[in-house]
């Protein structure tokens, strides 16, 4: 009986909002008619919560991300003597999310580590000088010719090699591996690095040594700064550069709390839906790091626009906006001479359904007021009267 | 080795740059080397720049050593005795001009106090620091920065006495403050720079509260009382030109009463106002519109037209008349012949400016507002003692804005005004705050400079003590009778058919992208159109091709170039700048199609 009651609610509400209400009902032992009671309310709360047919979401989601825009502020301020990592904000930072850059101005992850260690900073400050990305440079102290031998030789900072544990052979080996046309050896505390072809030249010789300088070493790619932060009771790394992929493949990194602000990362490892959730989530950031307020639905619905093609597409000519079906839109938009020229290449056409166009043409446009027809059976001889 | 350049010319290096430098500046100081020569020294670049190049700026600073200022109390007496010039003061190295390099590497204490050993210079006073305009704000050193700016800016927007031979000059946009009178509270720079023959502004009482909400938001209500007894009135002056040019041909411009066959003439009735010689007399009261100088020009192109119409033989009738929306006497008439002796007519047109709702005004402390209300003398609110404010303010402005100089020069304004003599309010070195307060006890007011008042209106007492005081207020050049427009319908470009923009043209306001957008949210389809119909045209398609077709209104036929007379042609009524992209299209290369469907 009651299941019928519920199957009569399918549609009007949705699935998630019935099995909690089945739930809910079983718990509460609740009669039939309280449940009918229950269900109706609800039917009602959800049908005001839905927005109007021909409103212009669109329009409102973009001027409500426009309005505090013009509030935010460029400069961003920081505290003296308190160690941060600097990462992009404010205005800049939005741009960045909604036209999905794929290069962002500064990377940066928040990685947290498994409960057995994120208490103990000990433990942390290891992890986070294992996931640091080391170059050659970092751990040497001089970098010189032989000439007569035509190798280079680099003297090691024996103080960094001891923090970071590494020995000279493993420098070495890491050398061999990320350098291509060298091979590198340990004499002493120096380490030699001579190239593999025949026929040497001083020219070449200095290229390596400059090249050597950048070699990765150790750690984890792209990540360039580590800061541990207290984070209620745990420990939690705040990184500059970022490489998700990498990162939760360490061991003590607890994977399903680290996180990235780099979109195209996260699209990468963990797929789209968490993107949708990260371009949310770092949209959400910008807003209230300015102490401004916008209604999530309207960063949900930018990032569903953004994300349902099944990757992460801008809000851009070469985006969303470059996918928009009227010409006369796209035009408005963005180099409009290109569209234009293309659009009559292949000949397309423009059926108008949407507002810009008919802004341009001075029609009522499709929304509000202007959304609804009035549709009524005329005489046939009515429509024949067009043509005179 | 230090790299050592003059004028930006590598000329050397030297072993010890901080030696160098030192000997340099000791022998500038000596008196050896020029005093023009400035020397800086760059340890990050390690190099030495000596500039001895024009167009530096440069500014004269104390020289300091070993943590001891050169100038002594000695040479104060001196000075004040007229025994010594500032010319000796450079002479025996006791103030030296230093340029922006220099000043880069130079350590400068601002009083004598601050001095510690490393300091190299001090400033001859701490208003230095400050511009010429912002060291005009009274009590700046209680302002904040940003305000400073603000009231420096306001001071230049002021009314004032630009010129005393005003009536002989013809400049344009000129307005000149009736009764200008020089602040109670002054900065010694105020009259250093000779600002007392200039004055810009007026001593009024203002009281900080509010008033029906009439000035909320920056606004101000003013006493129309004042206003009657002329407060802050002013005049604006507009001078007309007229040339008699001389063109090829012999022909030149006449100036004078044109004649009813001129080309263009008006009704005889816009000449009205002119004299025999075409021009008008001054004191002529002139509205928007009105002929000032007759004129009548040469016809255009002389000769080629000459066969095809009698009319084109015509002169041209080229009158000056007054500016739209603008009306006024006529001030002066003046007769003369410019550099290339051509016969010049200026005429100088004078407007009468009373205060009115929407005029701005500001304090010297980047207060500005405009003025929300004209309030009746009798529903002004007074003190005790009689004393009705000219001009209320609302203290809303006064917390985020923090501009205390602001109040204080209310305290100070008020202890001048009742002793009768000015206050100094120079940054850093003004009469304290203390000694004002105290000089309003002296006087029988009370010491915060707080009154009991008595509303106008119901002639009850107000609940608070009101803060009333005196503060130099000045009228900006920003007015209402400049900018007040409106239009219903007028003309309309050329190519878009849509309105012309601008105030002097009569044009239109635009409603823009950001307001459309406004319309499109809340779902005003319909207004949105209307309010966009200025260019509706209607066009003719031909069905077959989607091009625009004719419609011969004389034969009452349409017809398409393409497809002759045979076709379905419709009618639509587009925005005329969609039909100009189509044509725009078209000289593209591109073929724009209009396939027309019965949208309902």
């Amino acid at each position: 009986m009651e299941e019928q009651l519920f199957k009569d609610y399918e549609g009007k509400l949705t699935k998630k909002i019935i099995e909690e209400v089945k739930a809910e009902v079983k718990e509460q032992g609740l009669t039939k008619d309280q449940t009918k009671k229950v269900l109706e309310y609800l039917k009602e709360e959800y049908d005001t919560a839905k927005i109007s047919p021909g409103e212009a979401i669109g329009i409102l989601t973009a001027e409500s991300f426009g309005e505090p825009g013009t509030q935010m502020t460029l400069n961003v301020f920081h505290f003296a003597g308190v160690a941060e990592v600097s990462v992009t904000q404010g205005l800049p930072r939005l741009i960045e999310i909604l036209d999905a850059r794929k290069e962002i101005s500064t990377p940066s992850m928040e990685i947290y580590l498994k409960k057995g260690v994120s208490k103990d900073m000990a433990e942390v400050k290891r992890v986070a000088a294992l996931i640091k990305e080391t170059k050659l440079n970092e751990i040497a102290t001089e970098f010189s010719i032989d000439l007569t031998k035509l190798q280079v030789e680099v003297q090691l900072n024996q103080h960094r090699l001891k923090d970071l544990k590494l020995k000279p052979d493993q420098v070495a080996e890491a050398l061999n591996a990320n350098m291509k046309g060298v091979k590198a050896s340990v004499n002493g505390e120096k380490i030699i690095i001579k190239t593999k072809a025949e026929e040497n030249e001083l020219m070449e010789t200095y290229k390596i040594k400059e090249k050597s300088k950048e070699v990765f070493i150790k750690g984890v790619k792209g990540i360039t700064q580590v800061l541990p932060v207290k984070n209620n009771e745990e420990y939690v790394i705040i990184t500059a550069g970022s490489n998700l992929k990498d990162v939760i493949e360490i061991e003590e990194v607890d994977e399903t709390r680290t996180t990235t602000n780099s979109l195209f990362e996260v699209l990468k490892v963990f797929g789209v839906e968490a993107a949708r959730q990260n371009i949310i989530r770092e949209a959400q950031r910008v807003i209230e790091d300015q102490g401004l307020d916008v209604d999530i639905r309207h960063i949900m619905f930018i990032a569903d626009a953004m994300t349902t093609s099944g990757t992460i597409k801008g809000i851009t000519r070469s985006g969303i906006t470059g996918e928009k079906k009227s010409v006369l839109a796209r035009a408005s938009f963005e180099t409009p001479l290109k569209h234009l020229i293309n659009a009559s290449i292949i000949g397309e056409e423009d059926d108008l359904n949407s507002v810009i166009e008919n802004v341009m043409l001075n029609q009522p446009v499709p929304l509000g007021t202007g959304l609804p027809e009035l549709v009524t059976r005329g005489k046939k001889e009515t429509a024949k009267e067009g043509k005179k | 080795m230090t790299d050592v350049f003059i004028d930006q010319r590598f000329v050397g290096s030297v072993e010890n740059p901080k030696v160098f430098a030192k000997k340099v500046r000791e022998e500038r100081q000596k008196g050896k080397i020029s005093g023009t020569v400035n020397l800086a020294y760059k340890p990050e670049l390690n190099e030495i720049h000596v500039e001895t190049s024009k167009g530096r700026v440069r500014r004269p600073l104390i020289i300091v050593e070993n943590g001891k200022s050169k100038f002594t109390a000695e040479h104060i007496k001196k000075i004040e005795k007229n025994e010594m010039t500032w010319k000796d003061l450079i002479k025996e190295g006791i103030i030296e001009y230093i340029d922006a390099a220099e000043e880069e590497g130079a350590y400068v204490a601002l009083s004598e106090t601050d001095i510690s050993p490393e300091h190299t210079h001090m400033e001859i006073s701490p208003t230095t620091i400050l511009g010429l305009t912002t060291s005009l704000v009274p009590f700046a050193n209680y302002g904040q920065s940003s305000r400073l700016n603000r009231g420096s800016k306001a001071q230049k927007q002021a009314l004032g006495f630009y010129t005393a031979n005003y009536l002989q000059r013809m400049d344009t946009d000129v307005n000149l403050l009736h009764y200008p009178q020089n602040p109670i509270v002054r900065s010694f720079t105020y009259e250093m720079s000779a600002q007392h023959r200039h004055p810009a502004g007026q001593n009024i009482i203002i009281a900080l509260m509010s008033y029906e909400g009439y000035n909320m938001q920056d606004a101000i209500v003013l006493n129309q009382g004042s206003i009657q007894r002329s407060l802050a009135r002013s005049t604006y002056f507009r001078p007309y030109n007229a040339e008699e040019l001389r063109y090829s041909g012999g022909l030149v411009d006449e100036i004078g009463i044109p004649n009813k066959e001129v080309k263009g003439y008006r009704a005889e009735h816009d000449y009205r106002l002119l004299e025999d010689d075409g021009l008008i007399h001054p004191e002529a009261t002139v509205g928007e519109d009105d002929v000032i100088i007759g004129k009548t020009s040469p016809p255009r192109f002389l000769g080629e037209l000459d066969e095809f119409s009698i009319a084109a033989n015509k002169r041209r009738e080229s009158s000056i008349t007054t500016k739209n929306n603008e009306v006024g006497k006529v001030d002066a008439v003046v007769i003369t012949d410019n550099e290339e002796g051509n016969k010049l007519i200026q005429v100088r047109v004078r407007h009468l400016r009373i205060p009115e709702i929407g005029d701005k005004f500001a304090s010297r402390h980047g207060q500005k507002g405009v003025v929300g209300i004209i309030v009746p003398e009798a529903d002004m609110p007074f003190t005790a003692s009689g004393i009705v404010p000219d001009l209320i303010f609302s203290p809303h402005s006064i917390p985020s804005r923090m501009t205390i100089s602001h109040l204080i020069e209310i305290v100070a304004g008020k202890a001048g005004a009742l002793s009768g003599r000015t206050i100094d309010g120079s940054a850093f070195a003004s009469e304290s705050e203390k000694d004002l307060r105290k000089s309003l006890v002296e006087m029988g007011f009370r010491e915060n400079g707080t009154e009991t008042m008595y509303s106008g209106v119901t002639g009850e007492r107000l609940k608070v003590k009101i803060y009333v005081g005196n503060m130099y207020y000045l009228r900006l050049k920003h007015m209402v009778a400049n900018k007040l427009h409106a239009r219903a319908s007028g003309r309309i470009q050329l190519l878009t058919r849509q309105p012309i923009e601008g105030r002097a043209k009569g044009g239109g306001l635009r409603l823009g992208e950001m307001e459309k957008d406004c319309l499109v949210a809340h779902g005003a389809s319909l207004l949105l159109k209307e309010r966009f119909d200025s260019d509706k045209t209607t066009i003719h398609v031909c069905e077959e091709c989607g091009m625009l077709a004719v419609y011969d209104d004389f034969r009452n036929n349409r017809f398409c170039h393409r497809c002759g007379s045979n076709v379905i042609i419709n009618v639509v009524e587009i925005s005329y700048a969609f039909k100009l992209l189509l044509d725009e299209l078209k000289a593209l290369g591109i073929a724009p199609r209009l396939k027309l469907r019965n949208k309902y």
